[in-house]
């Protein structure tokens, strides 16, 4: 079936998208070449940049009046990725995290409260549809306000939450302070995690602390946004054969890997009407398990993420590029471009510190006028970045300068 | 007498907000053997700028920013103020009601009277009400 949805994509991106097609005679292969589901290696990779090179909308294919949607993320030098739907486009995605969270065990009679962010990001209406398909009441509560967040849990009954697991241990903090044990006064006992990079440590302490199950969930808006989570097992997150092709490759090579070795998980879209998205390698580091998980289902098992093959930081839950704090900074001529960025974890919540430096010419007597360059430092990296930044001006010639490839990000998160 | 007597060149060196950064400021000052006359230190969130008057202001500005500081010139003005209850009240009151801008200002009790320094948004105008007032300004000479 794969191999069959392989080669009919194929030749629609063949006939029907330039890009692809561009892409394919470059490659020499013709959709001829591929006999079976192993000549998906034949095929030339998709890169992030492919997206933002083709801004907004050049590779998709399908036209507008077919587009039932947008997403947008940001992108790496400033210039976002867009994405759009057609109706199948959503019904897959919806279908796909339907199955994972009936995999959980979720279903008619939970209340699934989405504190993902709505909006041009994927997580909240990914999930939240994902959820009213499996007959689960939604609660979508969105990011902040988390007092709120908390009463409607405890009001409404919520069984289960989908957030990132930081905001999640933001949300048992402040229930804390606010004399709410999650655990023993609410109805929680599922979480649905992902959008950023955590461990089996955190799921321990967050399982711990919380009284619930806590659950990968893997996506990236590219692909659809949020699609795959873990079953009821927790052994790694399943990829629906029927909707997506993944390979793990080695990153260097490119060459696919056998399951158990690590690499870049690689993914083909088997179905994806508007903008179809073969051998898309996402940058995340990873390995199919081997054998059958133990919940009877024979999609392939994916395990956690393991990090990254460039330099993306993920700051409560959004992408960050430091090309693209570099790319910010260069349009600001009070400050030089040398920078270095700091990520801590305050409380349960990421704080991303750039430190840069103050040029010479712009460099006043008067405290004011460098507290307005600061924050408009701040305000330019905010709006480029989609993340608060906290910014500290620091002598020039401060920072270390560095030949060949510098270390521009300190990450001092213990996840 | 031309007001610009009483223009004197205050140094401000801006300064990350970390230990031994006004040590290596002090240091290189030290080495060129300039004097400092009076000084002053603002903060804010994580950055200062530390101002200073100097008996040779182009030999500390080429000196601090041949080691990197960000170094700027700034025109302030010195009052010889009484040394009495008061004193400070007088001098304030000619710029107030002159409706004279006082940006910042540090004071140090030198060897005749005490001195106080003043950045304000009108220099020219300053310096006319001080003198009318019948308050002592110092000429620049006495600093550098």
């Amino acid at each position: 079936m794969q191999y069959k949805l392989l080669k009919s994509l194929v030749y629609r991106l063949y006939s029907f998208s330039p890009f692809y097609n561009d892409r394919m005679k470059e490659e020499k292969v013709h959709p001829d070449d591929i006999r079976e589901l192993a000549d998906v290696q034949k095929l030339p990779f998709m890169f992030k940049r492919d997206l933002r090179d083709n801004y907004p909308d050049k590779i998709f294919t399908a036209t507008q009046d077919e587009l039932v949607r947008y997403h947008v993320s940001s992108g790496t030098t400033g210039k976002p990725t867009v994405v759009g739907y057609t109706q199948n486009d959503l019904n897959l995605w919806t279908t796909s995290l339907a199955r994972g969270l009936t995999s959980i065990g979720l279903g008619r009679g939970d209340v699934i409260q989405v504190s993902y962010g709505y909006g041009l990001f994927t997580g909240g209406l990914g999930m939240h549809y994902g959820a009213e398909r499996i007959g689960a009441t939604v609660l979508p509560t969105s990011v902040g306000n988390t007092e709120r967040q908390i009463e409607l849990m405890q009001d409404l009954g919520a069984t289960a939450i989908a957030c990132t697991p930081s905001y999640l241990l933001h949300i048992g903090e402040v229930a804390e302070k606010m004399g709410v044990s999650i655990k023993k006064d609410t109805k929680l006992r599922a979480g649905i995690l992902g959008a950023e990079p955590w461990t089996d440590r955190m799921r321990t302490r967050i399982e711990d602390w919380l009284g619930i199950k806590a659950y990968d969930i893997y996506g990236t808006s590219e692909l659809s946004g949020p699609m795959y989570t873990e079953c009821a097992e927790q052994k790694g997150f399943h990829i629906w054969s029927d909707i997506a092709l993944v390979e793990i490759i080695d990153p260097k090579t490119g060459e696919s890997l056998e399951p158990g070795e690590k690499g870049e998980i690689t993914i083909t879209m088997l179905q994806k009407e508007a903008l179809p998205m073969i051998r898309y390698r996402i940058g995340d580091i990873t390995m199919v398990e081997d054998g059958i998980c133990p919940c009877g289902r024979t999609h392939p098992r994916i395990q956690r993420i393991q990090g990254r093959v460039d330099d993306m930081l993920i700051i409560r839950g959004i992408n960050v590029f430091p090309s693209q704090v570099e790319y910010a900074l260069m349009a600001i001529p009070e400050v030089g471009q040398h920078f270095q960025i700091i990520v801590e974890r305050k409380g349960a919540l990421d704080d991303m510190l750039v430190k840069v430096e103050l040029n010479k010419e712009s460099f006043s007597d008067k405290i004011q006028d460098i507290m307005k360059v600061r924050e408009k430092v701040e305000h330019r990296l905010r709006n480029s970045l989609n993340v608060n930044v906290n910014v500290e001006l620091v002598e020039p010639g401060s920072l270390p300068r560095y030949e060949g490839k510098s270390k521009k990000v300190i990450d001092k998160r213990s996840l | 007498m031309d007001t610009k007597n009483f223009i004197i060149k205050q140094i401000s060196i801006f300064s990350e907000n970390r230990p031994g950064r006004l040590a290596s400021i002090a240091h290189a000052l030290g080495e060129e053997k300039i004097n400092i006359l009076a000084f002053s230190i603002a903060e804010a969130n994580g950055f200062g700028v530390v101002r200073a008057l100097v008996d040779h202001p182009e030999k500390a500005y080429k000196k601090l920013s041949s080691l990197g500081f960000n170094v700027a010139f700034t025109d302030v003005i010195a009052v010889q103020m009484q040394d009495i209850p008061g004193g400070l009240y007088e001098i304030a009151k000619v710029l107030g009601d002159a409706q004279i801008n006082i940006e910042y200002s540090y004071a140090y009790s030198g060897r005749d009277a005490a001195v106080l320094i003043l950045r304000v948004d009108l220099v020219e105008e300053a310096i006319a009400k001080i003198q009318q007032s019948g308050a002592k300004l110092l000429e620049r000479s006495v600093f550098h």
